[in-house]
C-alpha cells in the first residue's frame, strides 16, 4: 500500500500521452485522492519523446517529485529515454515482443500494449490499455478509470469511445490477471467533489467571469490554451474570439475594443509580448484598459517552446517605452490564475493602466485538484464612466486628485470619446506644452502609481521568522510550500503581484530571517535584484533553474542542503 | 446635419494649401449628408499628416499608432457596431507600416470605411519614399531615385475580396463625398483611396498633375464586374476615379454571429454566472 505515487506515461507526440494523464488524473480525483500532473513534450507534432506525470497522493500536492514508482512506456525509444527515472522499487511496463526488446532489466515488466489494443480495436487505443493496466496496479475497481476514459472519448465518434473503453478494459483485466501486486494500491480517505483544473483554464475562467466579451490573440505556446477555453465557452458567455493576423494587431485590437467600452484582453509568451510592447505604452498614453497574459517560455529568440521559464519578470516590469504605470499579477495557483484575470481587468478599468499577468507554462499546463474555485470574489469594478446624457463639455482628460478622469464610451456617453498616442491635453487634442506634459506624466505615472501601490495582492507568507526565508513569484509556490512543510526552520514568501512591489509586507516578512533565498526559473535572479532594488535588501542567494524544466522538490532540498 | 456641426476647436497643422484640406471638407460634406451625430462617429487614425484629420473633424476619435488603425478600427466597431467607424490614414501609414493589417482587415471584413490619403511620399517625416511613390523619384533617401516598384492600393483589394474599393481625389471634393457616403453605405470593409498632392515634399505629384491624369469614371463601367475593375485599376497613364469595384457579400458582423447579439458594449457583465464552465472540470 503507497499514501503516495509517481506515475509516468511516455512515447512518441501522437500516441495519446496527455489522454492519458488526464484519464489517470480524472480517475484518481474521482476517487477521492489528490493530483498534481506535469507535461512535458517536444515542439513537434509527431515523434520525440514526451511525458505526463501524475503524482497522486492521499494528502495535498502542489509540485512535481523526480522518479516514477510506475513509468508506461508506449514505444522502444520511451524506454531509453526514461528507464533512469524509475525509482527504486519502481515498475516499468513496456510491451518487449512490440518494441523487439528481450531482455528486461530490473523493474521491467512486458505487457502486451499492442496486442491488446489490436484486440479492442486499433493500436491507437494502446494508451488506453496503459490507463488500465494503471487502474488495475493501482485502484481497487475499474469504474473510475472507464468513467474517466468514457470523459475523454466523449468528443469522438461512439465507435472511438468504445474502443477505448474495450482497450481500457482489456488493460486492466490483463494486468489483474498477470501483474497481480498490491504493492502500488493507493490509500487514502475521499475528499469530496474537486476540480481538476491547469493554469491556462483557470485563468481563462477567471477572464470570463470577469466580463471580457472580446478575446484576441496570436497562436504561440504556451499560452494558446486560454485562447481555446475562452472560445470553447465563447457561444455560451457571448465573447467574440478573434485570432489576430500578428501580435501587433491582437493588441491594438484589444485596445481598441477596451476603447469603445468592453472588457478585452490579449496574450502572448515572451516574443509575441516583444511585438506588442508599442500597444502597451500606447494603452499608457491613451488611458486605456489593458489586459494582457504573458505566459512565459525560455528565450532569447524562439527558445524552447514547449518548456517552462521565469525569464521576463524584468522584460514584463519595464516592457514599452516611455514613462508610465502599470500593474503586474504574478499568480502561483490555478484560484491565483483566476483571481489575478478579475482583478487585471478590475485594475486596468479603475486605473486606466496596463495590467499584466505573468505566467508560465509549468503552471499554465500542469493540472491540479482543488476544493474549489471561488468565483465571487472580485466582482467587476468598471472604475469611472461618463454616463450617457453627461456633460458634454467635460474634458476626458480632466486632471484629478488620483490621476483618473471618467472614461467615456463612442456613443455611449455624453462626452466625446477621444484618444491620442501623441501628447495631449485634457482634451485629447495634440499639445506641445512642456507644462501640460509634466501634468499628464504625473497623471498617468506618479498619481496613478500610487494608487496602484494601495491595492497590492499580500504576499503569501508562511512561517514567517524561520530562520531560512525563500521568496518566489508565480510558479514557484506550490514546490515552495512543500519543501517549507518539510524543512527544517524554513519559510517562504510568495508574490502574487510584482508590481508596485510590496516593499512594507516584504521588509516585515523577511525581518529576522538569517538566510534569505530566492527560488527563480532563470538564470540571473530577476526577483533578487527586484528586492534589492526596491527594499535595499540583498538576498543572501538564489536557487535557479534554466533548463526549461520546473522545479522538482529534490532540486529545491538539495539546494537548500548544500547551503545556498 | 450642416457641415458646421462637425467643426473642430483644435487649429489645424496642416501646410496651407494642402491637399488634405480637400480631403476635410469632402469628409464633412458626407457626413453632413449622412445625417448622424458627432457621438455616433469614430474617426480612427494612426500616425502622419492623414492621421490629424480626426482632430479636426468633430466626433469620437482614437489616435492610435502608426500603421495600427485598422485593428483598432475594427475592434472598435465589433465592440460597438452602432458605430460608424471612419479610418482616415495615409499610404504609408496604411501601405507601409500597416501593410500586413489591410490584408487582413480586408479579409475580416468588418463593416469600416478606410479613406488612405495617397500623396505618393512621407509628409511628416519630411519627404522620403513611400510605398506609392513613383519609380525615379528622388529623394533625400533615394538620391538616386526610386527603385522599388510601387505597391498597387487598387489591385491588391481587389485580389483580396474587397467588397468596395473606390479612388477620389482631393481636388474633386462632391465627387470624393460622394464616394465616401457610399463607402459607408457599403456593408463591410471599404477602401477608398485618394490622391493627396503634397505641397511640401512632393514635386512630382502636384494639383497639376493629378488633375491632366484623373478622370471620372463613367456609366459605361459595371463596378460589379472584377475582371473590368481589374482592368480600371491597371491603368497607369489615365487614372480614373470613381468607384472601381462593389460587391455586397457577408461582413464580419454577420459571419461573427455579431448581429444576431446584442452589442458587446452593453453586456452585463456585474454576475457573470461560471457555474456552467465549471461544471466541465469536476
Amino acid at each position: 500500500m503507497k499514501e503516495e505515487l509517481n506515475i509516468r506515461i511516455t512515447g512518441k507526440a501522437g500516441h495519446g500521452i496527455v489522454s492519458a494523464g488526464m484519464m489517470l488524473a480524472r480517475a484518481y480525483k474521482d476517487s477521492g485522492l489528490h493530483v498534481f500532473a506535469i507535461q512535458d513534450y517536444m515542439s513537434r507534432i509527431r515523434g520525440g519523446n514526451n511525458f505526463f506525470q501524475v503524482r497522486v497522493s492521499a494528502r495535498p500536492v502542489y509540485a512535481p517529485r523526480e522518479k516514477a514508482d510506475i513509468i508506461v512506456a508506449l514505444d522502444k525509444e520511451a524506454v531509453a529515454a526514461n528507464k533512469g527515472e524509475l525509482a527504486p522499487g519502481g515498475l516499468l511496463v513496456l510491451d518487449g515482443e512490440n518494441f523487439g526488446i528481450k531482455e528486461l532489466e530490473q523493474g521491467w515488466v512486458s505487457a502486451p500494449l499492442y496486442a491488446l489494443a489490436q484486440e479492442a480495436g486499433g493500436p491507437k487505443s494502446s494508451n488506453s490499455v496503459a490507463v488500465g493496466i494503471i487502474a488495475a496496479l493501482t485502484c481497487e475497481d475499474f469504474d473510475k478509470a472507464a468513467k474517466a476514459v468514457g470523459r475523454e472519448f466523449s468528443g469522438k465518434s461512439g465507435e472511438v469511445a468504445a474502443m477505448n473503453r474495450q482497450a481500457a478494459l482489456k488493460g486492466y483485466e490483463y494486468a489483474a490477471k498477470n501483474m497481480k501486486s498490491s504493492e502500488f494500491r493507493l490509500t487514502g480517505a475521499p475528499h469530496g467533489s474537486s476540480l481538476l483544473i491547469a493554469g491556462n483554464e483557470a485563468l481563462a475562467l477567471g477572464v470570463i467571469a470577469a466580463g471580457c466579451k472580446f478575446y484576441t490573440a496570436y497562436p504561440m505556446s504556451p499560452s494558446t490554451g486560454i485562447m481555446n477555453t475562452v472560445a470553447d465557452y465563447a457561444g455560451r458567455y457571448g465573447i467574440i474570439v478573434e485570432q489576430a493576423e500578428d501580435e501587433i494587431a491582437a493588441v491594438n485590437m484589444a485596445v481598441g475594443a477596451a476603447f469603445a467600452g468592453v472588457r478585452s484582453m490579449t496574450a502572448s509568451s515572451g516574443g509575441g509580448f516583444a511585438l506588442m510592447c508599442e500597444g502597451v505604452s500606447l494603452a499608457a498614453m491613451t488611458e486605456t484598459p489593458l489586459v494582457i497574459a504573458v505566459v512565459m517560455r525560455p528565450g532569447p529568440a524562439t527558445g524552447f517552446p514547449t518548456r517552462t521559464a521565469q525569464e521576463d519578470l524584468d522584460f514584463v516590469l519595464h516592457a514599452g517605452h516611455g514613462e508610465f504605470a502599470r500593474a503586474v499579477y504574478t499568480p502561483g495557483s490555478p484560484q491565483e490564475c483566476l483571481l489575478s484575470a478579475k482583478r487585471a481587468f478590475n485594475t486596468a478599468e479603475r486605473f486606466q493602466v496596463p495590467a499584466l499577468i505573468l505566467s508560465d507554462q509549468y503552471l499554465a499546463e500542469s493540472f491540479t485538484n482543488i476544493e474549489s474555485l471561488d468565483t465571487s470574489a472580485e466582482p467587476p469594478d468598471r472604475g469611472s464612466i461618463s454616463e450617457p446624457g453627461g456633460d458634454p463639455a467635460q474634458d476626458r482628460y480632466a486632471y484629478s486628485q488620483n490621476g483618473v478622469s471618467p472614461r467615456a464610451f463612442p456613443g455611449r456617453s455624453g462626452t466625446l470619446a477621444v484618444a491620442d498616442s501623441d501628447e495631449h491635453g485634457t482634451q485629447g487634442h495634440i499639445t506641445e506644452l512642456g507644462e501640460v506634459r509634466v501634468k499628464m506624466t504625473q497623471k498617468r505615472l506618479h498619481l496613478k502609481l500610487a494608487g496602484l501601490a494601495k491595492e497590492i495582492l499580500a504576499p503569501t507568507v508562511v512561517n514567517p521568522g524561520a530562520k531560512t526565508m525563500l521568496c518566489g513569484f508565480g510558479s514557484t509556490l506550490g514546490v515552495m510550500r512543500e519543501t517549507c512543510a518539510a524543512a527544517k526552520d524554513t519559510g517562504f514568501v510568495h508574490y502574487p503581484q510584482v508590481w508596485p512591489f510590496p516593499e512594507g509586507a516584504t521588509l516585515a516578512a523577511l525581518e529576522g530571517a538569517l538566510r534569505v533565498l530566492t527560488v527563480e526559473n532563470n538564470a540571473s535572479g530577476q526577483l533578487a535584484r527586484l528586492i534589492r532594488r526596491e527594499t535595499g535588501l540583498k538576498p543572501a542567494g538564489s536557487i535557479l533553474k534554466y533548463d526549461g524544466r520546473p522545479f522538482t522538490l529534490e532540486e529545491v532540498a538539495l539546494a537548500l542542503e548544500g547551503g545556498i | 446635419m450642416e457641415t458646421t456641426d462637425f467643426d473642430s476647436s483644435d487649429p489645424v497643422a496642416w501646410c496651407g494649401g494642402c491637399g488634405n484640406f480637400g480631403l476635410q471638407a469632402a469628409l464633412k460634406m458626407a457626413l453632413a449628408k449622412l445625417g448622424k451625430k458627432p457621438q455616433e462617429l469614430l474617426l480612427v487614425s494612426g500616425i502622419g499628416q492623414a492621421a490629424k484629420m480626426p482632430h479636426y473633424i468633430k466626433a469620437n476619435f482614437f489616435n492610435g499608432l502608426h500603421g495600427r488603425a485598422l485593428p483598432a478600427a475594427a475592434a472598435a466597431k465589433i465592440a460597438n457596431r452602432a458605430l460608424t467607424v471612419i479610418v482616415t490614414t495615409g499610404d504609408g501609414d496604411c501601405y507601409g507600416e500597416g501593410g500586413n493589417h489591410l490584408l487582413h482587415n480586408i479579409r475580416r471584413n468588418v463593416d469600416i470605411t478606410v479613406i488612405v490619403h495617397d500623396n505618393q511620399i512621407y509628409g511628416l517625416t519630411k519627404g522620403q519614399a513611400s510605398p506609392t511613390s513613383e519609380p525615379g523619384m528622388k529623394t533625400k533617401i533615394q538620391p538616386g531615385g526610386v527603385i522599388l516598384a510601387p505597391f498597387p492600393p487598387l489591385e491588391t483589394a481587389l485580389a483580396l475580396g474587397c467588397g468596395f474599393v473606390a479612388r477620389g481625389y482631393a481636388g474633386e471634393k462632391e465627387h470624393l463625398a460622394e464616394l465616401i457616403l457610399a463607402g459607408i453605405a457599403h456593408k463591410g470593409f471599404s477602401l477608398i483611396d485618394v490622391f493627396q498632392p503634397c505641397l511640401s515634399f512632393n514635386e512630382l505629384n502636384t494639383f497639376d498633375w493629378y488633375s491632366k491624369r484623373v478622370y471620372k469614371v463613367g456609366l459605361e463601367h459595371d463596378a460589379a464586374n472584377k475582371g473590368a475593375a481589374m482592368a480600371l485599376a491597371a491603368r497607369r497613364e489615365r487614372l480614373p476615379i470613381g468607384v472601381i469595384y462593389s460587391s455586397a457579400g457577408p461582413s464580419y458582423e454577420e459571419l461573427s454571429g455579431l448581429d444576431g447579439m446584442p452589442a458587446l458594449v452593453d453586456a452585463d457583465i456585474s454576475n457573470v454566472d461560471l457555474r456552467h464552465a465549471l461544471a466541465d472540470f469536476k
